[in-house]
């Protein structure tokens, strides 16, 4: 069978490159939400390895709670960003200034 | 080495691909599309942990509904991607480094002690994922299971109303602009010269 170490490392990974992608693109608002898609996603790995590899089904139920909260966020961040767009005319993040931050 | 192994790389690697391929192609659309291709393998690595309902959810939910959800936000907005690329070279080493510390910290540190957890016996015949954690979910945890459901109704209704917007017809009281009526708004005191008696 495959070792806890396999589906950590590869939750790592997944983990890294969504942080990355919201370096890198500090342009594009969009990237920015699917960046953050998959660290939750990268999260969620880790909570079904535990799970599975101590035999305690409460990380699963976790994972379900994890999963109602991102797609509530994604939800209200696409709506935030369809207002936006129709205020400006551009999703850029660059533009996102008008409380003088 | 097993059938097991052999998918669960297959998985893994497609995952990493897509995700590499998220967050550096140009187009937004096909960066949507690659995110799909990344919760898909991922369902698969969530098979093989035994969480059958999980990666179900993520299939439906995931790729049916917020990805879908994505794809028409980008088609609609029709973000340019010409703009795109300025600044991607200039992060790009920040990027790498911090992705190689980051992985580079969770081997070290996930090395010594978690490769000592032994992989648990395989799940008998009639192991029912769903009963289990159903049994779980609407026993201990059926009031977060509550407030789950009254946040997603909360989300909804932010949703619509921040992205509806339909032409006003309704006649409806602006209580600010009411309570901002000063006296001269309304009163016009008129002179008006006294008439003499007859």
């Amino acid at each position: 069978m495959i070792s806890l170490n396999e589906f950590l490392i590869l939750a790592a990974l997944l983990f890294g490159l969504g942080i990355a992608g919201i370096i890198i693109n500090r342009k594009n608002l969009i990237t920015l939400l699917m960046s953050l898609e998959l660290l939750l996603l990268a999260v969620n790995t880790n909570f079904i390895a535990f799970s599975y590899f101590l035999k305690n089904e409460v990380g699963q139920v976790f994972v379900f709670f994890v999963l109602t909260v991102a797609a509530a966020e994604a939800a209200i961040g696409l709506a935030i960003m369809v207002v936006m767009y129709r205020r400006q005319g551009s999703i850029e993040i660059e533009r996102l200034d008008l409380l003088k931050g | 080495m097993l059938v097991v192994h052999i998918a669960f790389y297959i998985f893994a690697a497609l995952a990493v691909l897509s995700a590499l391929v998220v967050i550096t192609v140009r187009n937004p659309v096909r960066s949507v599309l690659a995110l799909v291709v990344t919760f898909f393998s991922m369902s698969g690595i969530w098979m093989l942990l035994a969480a059958e309902f999980l990666s179900l959810i993520l299939l439906l939910v995931y790729v049916g509904a917020v990805m879908t959800l994505f794809l028409f936000v980008v088609m609609m907005l029709n973000a340019d991607a010409a703009g795109r690329r300025e600044g991607f070279t200039r992060y790009l080493p920040f990027g790498l480094l911090l992705v190689a510390l980051l992985v580079a910290l969770m081997v070290v540190a996930f090395g010594s002690y978690f490769a000592q957890i032994p992989a648990p016996a395989l799940p008998a015949a009639d192991f029912n994922n769903v009963a289990q954690l159903g049994a779980v979910l609407y026993t201990d945890y059926a009031y977060p299971f509550e407030i789950a459901a009254v946040l997603l109704l909360a989300a909804i209704v932010a949703a619509i109303s921040l992205a509806h917007h339909a032409p006003k017809r309704r006649k409806s009281q602006n209580v600010s602009q009411q309570l901002r009526v000063r006296r001269k708004d309304r009163v016009r005191l008129v002179k008006l010269p006294s008439e003499k008696r007859p």
